[in-house]
């Protein structure tokens, strides 16, 4: 058996149990492949027991388990870091629980969260820097750590709720679908839901459009009074959160 | 001669002990694991950086994947020559197995069949290593579940071989040693009198346990008794090289791994006054 063989054997058996793979690899090997595969399965395990936390503390150790084994028997981990593993499980908790929908978004803080705190450095604007600014033709860069997606339940509140341990609210469909953020400010990974307008906004500044052109669009979709309101309102946010890094 | 370094690895329970002390922890140097910092950036990084102001780093990395057939991952090894370049280890070192196939990655430290082509494999996966990172590396020992019967080699000589043909140096688990020894039935001593002594820049000591048929890698427990006197021995054999105590779960307060590292501070000294 060349190498290469031996270690496709050695990946069927870990990713699949293949018995096949496991004659061939040798009856003596038996006891060791099993302290392999316990190995494997463990870090993996782990790995999503880690990062889904809060996931976990909505479904109970032993649903969160059973899911968490059937998304292994059928995900087979393929980044250089163990970390990476994590991302493929929201998508899973979307298929599983098409009827609650707040698993899944869970599952998307949990791991946007995860995401934000390893993500590229950037130093945000000084604010006391911004007075001399043309904000017609300004173009900001937003934050790297900064990511987005829509949410239809109360999934932000449910997650604070589980991460302080407290009393925790059951699931609840919005009225409205809203945009969740989330974002690293100094060191610590944070999330809130947008404001009226800031999902339009972040997807125009993410094209490279200038806060003059960010202001028509918002003008645009929510009119002018509210859009000129909103315009400002957002801008604040985020020189306070810290999610403009650059200016040009 | 060279005087013996001692260090303990650096976990997530210990950061605020080595970050907030006001004189830093008694440890000539703290090994990190190289993964868990080759994020883009952060609080890992920011505590990696505080951590090399007060300490030197070795860098010890799981995933390089030196027996991999069909090659080592260069995007990875940027990733790890980036961090190398910030913070200018003592050591870069990763595992004499294989973690990754065709796009699967294990995330744990499988064996190797001691073949002639394995010894190819390994030999130019680690070459391609050190010329991207631009150094020598250390390969440590693992620990193994599974023998390959037909395999010609002994671990020991193929470890022996691999450092002859490539230069890179000898990173020796001591722990690792015992349990391999318990789980394929060699002789410990008989692994320290094969191995190149004079490639062996670092020693790790950790515990293990007893699984249902085989012993594990677990990194749980104080060192036993057992792997302390093959230290003795393999310090005699090697003289003074670094030294650390490995700890990965259930990890005590920093005062109990400072004391484990004393005993292996006063194990080397002891050796040392023999040998002189």
């Amino acid at each position: 058996m060349s190498l290469l063989e031996l270690q496709r054997d050695f990946r069927d058996w870990l990713a699949e149990a293949s018995e096949a793979a496991a004659e061939r690899l040798g009856e003596p090997a038996r006891a060791g492949l099993a302290v392999y595969q316990n190995n494997y399965r463990a870090s993996l395990l782990a790995c999503l027991s880690d990062t889904f936390e809060r996931v976990r503390l909505w479904l109970g150790d032993d649903r969160f388990l059973t899911i968490a084994a059937a998304h292994i028997d059928v995900t087979p981990p393929h980044g250089w870091t163990l970390d990476a593993y994590a991302q493929g499980f929201p998508e899973t908790l979307r298929l599983l629980f098409v009827d609650e929908p707040v698993v899944a978004e869970l599952g998307w803080l949990d791991l946007a969260l995860s995401e934000a705190f390893v993500a590229p450095d950037a130093d945000p604007v000084n604010p006391q820097s911004l007075g001399t600014i043309d904000w017609d033709n300004a173009v900001l860069r937003l934050s790297p750590t900064l990511a987005t997606t829509p949410f239809a339940t109360n999934a932000g509140a449910i997650w604070s709720a589980l991460a302080a341990g407290g009393l925790r609210p059951s699931s609840e469909p919005l009225a409205q679908p809203v945009t969740m953020i989330v974002w690293r400010k100094d060191l610590v990974s944070c999330f809130r839901t947008a404001a009226p307008g800031e999902a339009k906004a972040v997807e125009l500044a993410r094209c490279g459009d200038s806060f003059g052109r960010i202001c028509a669009g918002l003008i645009e979709e929510l009119g002018e009074e509210r859009g000129i309101g909103a315009a400002g309102t957002i801008l604040g946010r985020w020189i306070s959160d810290g999610l403009i890094v650059d200016l040009a | 001669m060279p005087v013996p370094t001692f260090g303990l690895g650096l976990r997530k329970p210990h950061y605020g002990d080595f970050l907030e002390a006001t004189k830093p922890v008694a440890v000539d140097f703290v090994e990190v694991i190289s993964e868990n910092f080759m994020v883009a950036g952060g609080r890992p990084r920011q505590i990696l950086r505080e951590v090399r102001e007060r300490h030197p780093i070795a860098l010890h990395g799981v995933s390089m994947s030196i027996g991999s057939a069909d090659g080592v991952d260069r995007d990875y090894l940027a990733r790890l020559r980036a961090l190398a370049d910030e913070i200018d280890p003592l050591f870069v070192s990763d595992h004499l197995c294989w973690t990754r196939i065709g796009g699967f990655n294990s995330h744990d430290l499988l064996p190797l069949p001691y073949t002639e082509e394995a010894l190819n494999v390994v030999c130019a996966n680690i070459a391609i290593a050190q010329e991207v990172l631009g150094r020598p590396m250390l390969v440590e020992n693992p620990s193994s579940y599974v023998a390959f019967a037909d395999a010609p080699m002994t671990e020991w000589q193929f470890l022996d071989a691999m450092c002859t043909r490539t230069g890179c140096r000898l990173l020796l688990d001591v722990n690792n040693i015992h349990v391999s020894a318990a789980n394929h039935g060699f002789d410990p001593l008989d692994y320290l009198a094969g191995i190149p002594a004079d490639r062996v820049a670092q020693i790790h000591l950790a515990g293990h346990s007893q699984g249902r048929d085989l012993l594990i890698d677990t990194h749980d427990k104080p060192v036993p008794p057992v792997v302390w006197a093959l230290y003795e021995r393999a310090v005699a054999l090697v003289g003074p090289v670094a030294t650390m105590i490995e700890r990965d779960d259930d990890v005590p307060p920093l005062g109990d791994l400072l004391e484990e590292l004393d005993i292996a501070r006063a194990i080397a000294r002891l050796e040392t006054r023999r040998a002189a």
